[in-house]
């Protein structure tokens, strides 16, 4: 590893943050006697989410002015998204030799896509007979980078009703009841169908380390180090390349199809590669795109793959699916804030679970350390702008330190290196070590909370058009749980390509594939005044530099 | 950016200035290059963004995550996106856990020189000839344990001159091991039970109808589970 090209260093820290950082190592002790703050009142944590919630501020959403959910406050980066006509003209693509017919096409290709296909070829599906598809690999989504684990109540002490609690109660109770029910009678059984297929949990002895995530009343987290999405990921996409089941990488869809009678019918791809239209008829649809953390609402930076642009919510929307909770975003509380080459990525809240707590630049707690993620992320933000007791780096942001070396003070030294190997090379590549100096963060953005409204079958309001994992809306309510994102993309990936293989199934023959749909929406924009400049999907995210692509030309025939 | 001092970098032989501070990655949007391979997660898990440099006047060549390196002045570099390496289908069920099975998958590592070029090669800092030595002997425990922070880059595939698959070696290994070795835990197969059998449809009925009051109330009796004191005295397996 090479050293940062910085003068004035300290094991990768600037000097100037030595002095609070000797403030948190004086009080470790009396704060590792005395134990965490206790939890919040609801009372108190409805009062500080009003006050210093990115969500509660008003002016950074507006009403959606067409569509299903006409009327619906969302972020202005999300509306923007919608409230845009198609990149490419539907009056311009072929659809009259499709390039690909087959039964269940699958849109994505992270954790619910893969979920889907699998479970669609176990539904008597030949893998011959679908086709997933997705932006980027197989397997760059969200679903990799999750670290810290996913929630099952398999232990005796547990049940699926304690469970229900946990995640209505941190959701604020605006969750849709069916799919709560859902993800926590199933999950079990997702894990079990891991054991299955060889993903591995971490044990102590022959069961489960098992542990708490923010506002679980039961340690029910499992985990992989914290690897728990790669580990489960890759076993996934091993076992589609086993099955054999055909993906077409680098080829994102950009609006769905639908037939005559408004079913879903397949969709239109974008080889991003040779620019060329790809078109799939398909008796079946499921649509496991993934969310939108690289719209960077709010100006936040983000945890979220490269490929996380919302595409799903902008073609289902035009295709006549509702959303749902869009008016909600989920910030982790703890994103990377130093060093700023890695910033916004993921501090794990296992770091929590295993023990390091928020605390301010004069080393004191403020925070009980697993609130619910909105509550936690709120009483950070205020810490550093309320109560001015933040540190500030030298690109000029504030975060707050999460005391990482009281982790091995707890379990005993080497707890951190084994049980969060991702986090500690994360630090260890910039200098910095974490088993010995605390680590900076500050809220960054996650997690889509909402989405396109589902129901337990995973069926949207288009017939045909199946959705599970973060495209989909209604389970994690105003704000999900750690470990329920995971567990969400298995139990309603699994879901939606049941269903989907059951409606293929039924369907006979060949449909006439039409865009009608989005040459209507187009109108309905252009009723609605909407400016014709804006385009979406936005498929990827554009960062260079302004001066590069001020100047660009289209100089290449 | 942090610093606006920018440094001279060299894409695929190329100079560009770019600023100090910040990752290859971000160094190369910066420069102009909009990523259509080569960008994945973007935090150092899946692998998509391999990258293989050389200083100015050293011998050595590097191998890194674009996503997680810091760019320095001189570096000529250049970007290995995709590694063709074939691997062998099996069905995990069938698969007869004996101490050959990886061997007889990927017969190539018995080709292994023991250079260590892999281990040099690995972005993760894994022993990766070492898991790969484990394979060869038919520690399927071992490969797996050592193999597990990989991220399937390619780097290490790459570079072998025995033309190993290393990663593929690695995934069957961990898919083995739990399948052979970790067997499903009885608290987690009494639950299936339990749910098949309706144990908790009385109590999840009961919730599903219960009032926004009650929801509450239920919600704010909620007894915390209280950790356990440090594991010390139980034997923890991480993987």
């Amino acid at each position: 590893m090479t050293e940062p090209q910085f003068a004035g260093l300290q094991d990768g820290y600037p000097d100037y943050m030595r002095a609070s950082i000797e403030k948190v190592e004086a009080t470790r002790p009396r704060r590792l006697k005395e134990g965490t703050l206790a939890p919040m009142s609801a009372e108190a944590r409805a009062d500080l989410l009003e006050a210093w919630h990115p969500d509660y501020k008003a002016d950074r959403k507006r009403e959606i002015a067409v569509g299903a959910s006409m009327g619906d406050r969302m972020p202005l980066e999300v509306a923007d998204l919608l409230e845009a006509y198609p990149t490419v003209d539907p009056d311009s693509i072929d659809l009259s030799k499709p390039d690909f017919d087959v039964s269940v096409l699958i849109l994505g290709g992270g954790g619910a896509a893969s979920v889907a296909a699998l479970h669609a070829v176990d539904e008597g599906i030949a893998p011959s007979e679908i086709l997933m598809v997705t932006k980027l690999r197989h397997g760059d989504c969200n679903s990799v980078m999750a670290q810290g684990g996913i929630q099952a109540a398999d232990r005796e002490n547990d049940s699926p009703s304690i469970h229900y609690l946990d995640v209505l109660g941190g959701g604020h109770y605006t969750n849709k009841p069916e799919l709560v029910r859902a993800l926590v009678e199933d999950g079990p059984r997702m894990i079990e169908w891991h054991e299955k297929l060889g993903v591995l949990y971490d044990r102590v002895g022959p069961d489960y380390l098992e542990a708490h995530g923010g506002g679980t009343s039961r340690m029910r987290m499992h985990s992989a180090k914290d690897y728990t999405g790669l580990e489960i990921m890759r076993v996934l996409k091993d076992e589609v390349l086993n099955i054999g089941i055909p993906t077409l990488e680098f080829s994102p869809a950009i609006d769905l199809l639908l037939d005559e009678a408004g079913n879903a019918a397949g969709a239109v791809l974008f080889n991003l590669e040779t620019e060329e239209q790809v078109v799939v008829r398909a008796r079946a649809t499921v649509l496991a795109t993934g969310g939108f953390g690289r719209l960077h609402i709010q100006g936040f930076p983000t945890t979220n793959h490269y490929g996380a642009t919302a595409d799903g919510l902008v073609m289902a929307y035009r295709a006549g699916a509702r959303l749902i909770d869009m008016d909600s975003v989920q910030y982790h509380p703890t994103g990377v804030a130093y060093p700023a080459a890695i910033l916004g990525q993921l501090a794990t809240e296992k770091l929590r679970n295993q023990g390091a707590e928020p605390v301010d630049a004069e080393g004191e707690s403020f925070v009980f350390p697993l609130e619910p993620r909105d509550v936690e992320s709120a009483a950070i933000i205020r810490q550093c702008y309320g109560e001015d007791k933040g540190i500030e780096t030298p690109s000029g942001i504030r975060g707050v330190w999460l005391d990482t070396p009281m982790i091995d003070e707890i379990h005993g030294p080497g707890t951190l290196k084994s049980r969060l190997a991702a986090m500690w090379m994360m630090w260890h590549r910039h200098g910095i070590d974490i088993t010995v100096d605390p680590a900076l963060v500050f809220p960054t953005l996650h997690y889509q909370n909402g989405g396109v409204e589902i129901n337990a079958d995973a069926a949207t309001a288009i017939p045909g058009l199946f959705a599970g994992g973060e495209v989909a809306g209604g389970v994690h309510g105003k704000n999900r749980l750690m470990g329920n994102s995971l567990l969400d993309y298995n139990v309603f990936g699994r879901r939606a390509g049941i269903s989907a293989a059951r409606w293929a199934k039924e369907q006979t023959g060949p449909s006439t594939l039409s865009l009608a749909h989005v040459k209507s929406y187009v109108e309905d924009l252009k009723s609605a005044g909407v400016d014709e400049d804006r385009k979406a999907p936005m498929i990827l995210p554009d960062y260079r530099r302004e001066a590069v692509t001020a100047r660009r030309l289209d100089a290449l025939q | 950016m942090a610093d606006e001092k920018l440094t001279q970098i060299y894409i695929m032989g190329k100079a560009y200035d770019v600023p100090i501070g910040v990752t290859i990655m971000d160094a190369m949007e910066y420069a102009g290059y909009r990523f259509i391979r080569g960008a994945g997660c973007r935090s150092g898990f899946c692998g998509a963004c391999g990258t293989v440099y050389r200083k100015a006047g050293e011998y050595r060549l590097e191998f890194v995550l674009a996503c997680q390196e810091m760019v320095e002045e001189g570096m000529y570099l250049t970007q290995l996106p995709f590694t063709p390496a074939p691997r062998s289908d099996y069905v995990l069920d069938e698969l007869d856990p004996n101490e050959n099975v990886l061997l007889q998958h990927y017969p190539e590592i018995a080709r292994c020189v023991s250079c260590n070029t892999c281990t040099k090669a690995c972005p993760q800092e894994i022993e990766v000839m070492d898991y790969i030595q484990a394979a060869l002997r038919g520690d399927v425990a071992r490969a797996a344990e050592l193999s597990f922070d990989c991220i399937a880059c390619g780097l290490c595939a790459m570079r072998c001159p025995a033309d190993i698959k290393h990663y593929h070696v690695g995934q069957m290994a961990r898919r083995l091991h739990s399948k052979a070795d970790l067997p499903i835990p009885e608290h987690l197969t009494a639950r299936l039970g339990q749910l098949d059998g309706g144990t908790f449809d009385e109590q999840m009925d009961a919730l599903a109808g219960a009032s926004l009051d009650e929801l509450k109330a239920k919600y704010a009796e909620r007894v915390i589970e209280k950790a356990e004191a440090p594991e010390a005295a139980t034997e923890e397996v991480t993987t």
